[in-house]
């Protein structure tokens, strides 16, 4: 889901415009218990990934130790603490996936990208991730490339489906 | 319809007006229309091109002065996605798949105003090479008995005056003016409905537990996390009805005395989400929820909250954690959540789909609803079939129904008619029903004696191309993966059943490492903390039970399937070295 809405601006984004926005953010919502997940979902979606100042603002306004808001960041794996590139392109893993194919449809992406899962190719392109179950099973094997769900793929269609997004 | 809008309603009267107008003005449009063509919005087919599809039909329609006499609506999932996008023509409910912008001029020319099927266009049922037109003829829909999914493929998701004009928060208002939280409980309690998020634990003894609680601040929660990695049932049902999930919930939320409730769905369901959102904020608008609902004094408040891509934040009270803004790690229990929920209050979970059947049993009663089902676990059951099917898709059937009905008759058999190995049941936490128990019905009671469990409803089948120790060490790699760490068992003991499976899948098995897995999976599965180490072993101990000859076989370096020992078990290597550092 990350980098989809913003593809362009976590390159341009300054730390200054991170906490401007991030300060907007609190602003709204400072008094609400359980709010610092929701908080850093939508600092992840609006940048592609969770930049440092952004965790301390948080961190220091929600009066939530460093550490604590780390914690979380390393507990779930949606969060990412670096920035990706320009598109994500995420494989699925899950059951159906696996037993029609998924593993060749994950080794033809990453044969075309020439990267691993969690790196983001020299140019910026492209960022490879993994998914358990994107939840269209139905229609397996299934990638997705910035939340956009491509189904019933064939390794011989990767290159022709990501060049497509390379810009 | 969606003609006039609609200011806060105030009282069931209200409620009722607004629905004779509605159904009204669906009359009279339904006189002046000659014709209505539904397609399907659910996310499989919205990704096959389902809403190009749509506005390509209303600018064709346009185009053949059709627009004012043919209506095309969206509507929820039918069920058969592997053949979307799908389109019903209404009046004779001809259903036509993989529907391409390329097809419609032909469907306007030859069906809408000639009245002809275009017979390539039509769902190819069987295995006996039967094809039928309508869905009262197809063996796929004429099999399934719908309650849960009753709205899915009639009512459009995004509107809510289309749901009330199908009888949509007839049951919260019945239940707001003249029932008590003891008579909702015992109508619950007649119908038998056992949760459907796995465990199948009576819906009403949860509720009944947390209503006779004093506390003055409770919860409820959806939990619409599903994790198991091969099962879709709660998007669907959250993408196609959002509105009989908040009319289950605000009617739990009445029975137990809570004001506030939360929608747990997990990061990948985006579309689900943005539905939902819809449907609350539609919902909100009609004051049927917030403040004093229709007049009776109740209230309730309804909140998304998203997942952030944590298998283990499922387990319920992982969930809370992860709602309170920590870390998605179990507790044990008890106390209970009905005792100590959310912020240390009494708190109810239940899954999506306990919910949507929710409003169902408060309107036809429970005694209607416990006619469906076996003797020990009542009404309809929903499966994601998906795999080595002809028909992969949502069904829904009454529980008890045979494995091989829904393999063979409903999903018209495997692909390509290879021979059947086995279903997958339950995911990680289940196990694997092989041939031989083809005849197995499918209820709780039933699939613990072959050591699977009815899940929440993923069944995935595989045929004679799957091997299943590769199939086996996927779990695996999974529930490994999706450990949180806090107990020793299920942190170490997941790696090391691991290790020995990567081991016999690499060729380098060992006599005695067969028994060191069931020994291990017997270890971790009494030990654990939570019900994600309780039951990470059940599908490698339930392979080995059925299938353990592959594994023997595996040890002498032999794969039938011929999947394993290849180069590519390289990049399996790969996947789960590196899914396991973080993307
Ligand atoms: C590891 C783990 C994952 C779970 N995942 C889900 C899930 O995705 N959806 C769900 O409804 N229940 C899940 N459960 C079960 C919940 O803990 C809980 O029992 C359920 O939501 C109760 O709802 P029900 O009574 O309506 O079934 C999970 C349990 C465990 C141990
Ligand atoms: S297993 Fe890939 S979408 Fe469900």
């Amino acid at each position: 889901m990350a980098a989809e809405d913003n593809k362009n601006q976590q390159a341009l984004a300054t730390d200054e415009e991170i906490l401007t926005y991030v300060d907007h953010l609190i602003a709204e919502c400072r008094e609400k218990p359980g709010i610092v997940i929701p908080l850093l979902q939508i600092t992840q979606k609006k940048y592609g990934y969770l930049p440092e100042p952004a965790l301390r603002k948080i961190s220091h306004e929600l009066h939530i130790p460093y550490s604590e808001v780390a914690g979380i960041v390393g507990f779930y794996a949606y969060f990412s603490i670096q920035a990706k590139g320009k598109n994500v392109v995420r494989v699925c893993q899950g059951t159906a996936c696996h037993v029609l194919g998924g593993n060749e449809v994950f080794a033809a992406v990453k044969k075309e990208l020439k990267i691993d899962v969690g790196e983001t190719t020299p140019d910026g392109q492209f960022s490879l991730a993994v998914g358990r179950c994107f939840g269209a099973c139905g229609m397996a094997p299934v990638i997705m490339v910035n939340g956009e769900m491509i189904q019933q793929v064939k390794p011989s269609q990767i290159k022709r489906i990501l060049r497509k997004y390379k810009k | 319809m969606n003609t006039f809008t609609v200011s806060k309603l105030q009282s069931v009267s209200e409620l009722i007006q607004l629905r004779s107008r509605l159904l009204n003005e669906e009359e009279q449009a339904g006189l002046a229309r000659k014709e209505r063509i539904l397609i399907c919005m659910g996310g499989g087919c919205l990704a096959s091109g389902a809403r190009k599809l749509k506005d390509e039909f209303h600018k064709q329609l346009h185009h053949a002065h059709l627009h004012n006499s043919v209506e095309v609506k969206g509507i929820g999932c039918p069920g058969p996605c592997s053949h979307g996008p799908v389109v019903i023509i209404d009046s004779d409910k001809t259903l036509y798949q993989n529907v391409s912008p390329g097809d419609i001029s032909e469907i306007i020319e030859q069906h809408i105003q000639n009245r002809q099927i275009v017979e390539r266009l039509i769902f190819r049922d069987n295995t006996d090479g039967k094809s039928a037109s309508s869905i009262a003829d197809i063996e796929f829909f004429k099999r399934q008995t719908k309650i849960v999914l009753h709205n899915c493929g009639t009512v459009d998701p995004l509107s809510i005056n289309d749901y009330i004009s199908h009888n949509g928060y007839a049951a919260l208002s019945k239940v707001l003016c003249g029932m008590t939280p003891e008579t909702v409980i015992r109508e619950i309690e007649k119908s038998g409905l056992r949760g459907r998020g796995g465990a199948g634990f009576p819906t009403s003894l949860k509720w009944s537990l947390a209503s006779k609680s004093s506390s003055s601040q409770k919860y409820i929660i959806c939990n619409a996390d599903e994790g198991d990695p091969g099962a879709y049932m709660n998007r669907s049902e959250l993408e196609g009805d959002p509105h009989s999930i908040i009319e289950g919930m605000a009617i739990g939320a009445f029975a137990i005395g809570a004001n506030e409730g939360f929608v747990y769905v997990r990061a990948e369901y985006l579309l689900a989400v943005e539905r939902l959102q819809n449907a609350i904020n539609q919902t909100k608008e009609y004051g049927l929820l917030g403040d004093n609902i229709l007049g009776s004094g109740f209230s309730f408040n309804l909140e998304i909250r998203m997942g952030s891509g944590a298998f283990v934040c499922g387990e319920e009270t992982a969930l809370i954690a992860s709602i309170e803004g920590k870390r998605g790690e179990p507790r044990p229990r008890p106390p209970f959540p009905v005792q100590r929920g959310l912020w240390g209050k009494p708190t109810v979970i239940n899954n999506v789909e306990t919910f949507v059947n929710v409003p169902v049993i408060l309107l036809n009663g429970g005694d209607r609803f416990a006619s469906y089902g076996t003797q020990k676990s009542k009404g309809t059951k929903v499966f994601a079939l998906a795999g080595s099917v002809r028909h992969s898709g949502l069904v829904e059937v009454p529980i008890g129904t045979t494995l091989r009905e829904l393999i063979y008759n409903i999903g018209g058999g495997t692909v390509n008619d290879r021979p059947f190995k086995a279903a997958l049941i339950g995911g990680s936490s289940g196990g694997c029903i092989p041939k031989e128990h083809l005849d197995v019905p499918l209820d709780y009671e039933s699939l613990n004696e072959l050591g699977a469990i009815m899940g929440s409803g993923g069944l995935i089948i595989i045929d004679e191309t799957s091997c299943m120790v590769d199939v086996a060490r996927f779990f695996f790699e999974f529930v490994t993966e999706e450990s949180c760490g806090k107990c020793t068992p299920c942190r170490v003991g997941t790696k090391r059943i691991l290790e020995i499976l990567l081991r016999i899948c690499d060729g380098e098995g060992k006599p005695g490492d067969i028994e060191k897995l069931i020994h291990l999976g017997e270890e971790i599965k009494r030990t654990s903390l939570c019900g994600l180490g309780q039951s990470a072993p059940n599908f490698v101990l339930s392979a080995i039970r059925y299938f353990r000859n592959e594994f023997e076989a595996h040890i002498t370096r032999h794969c039938e399937a011929g999947v394993c020992f290849r180069e590519k078990k390289f990049n399996d290597l790969e996947i789960q070295h590196s899914a396991s550092t973080k993307d």
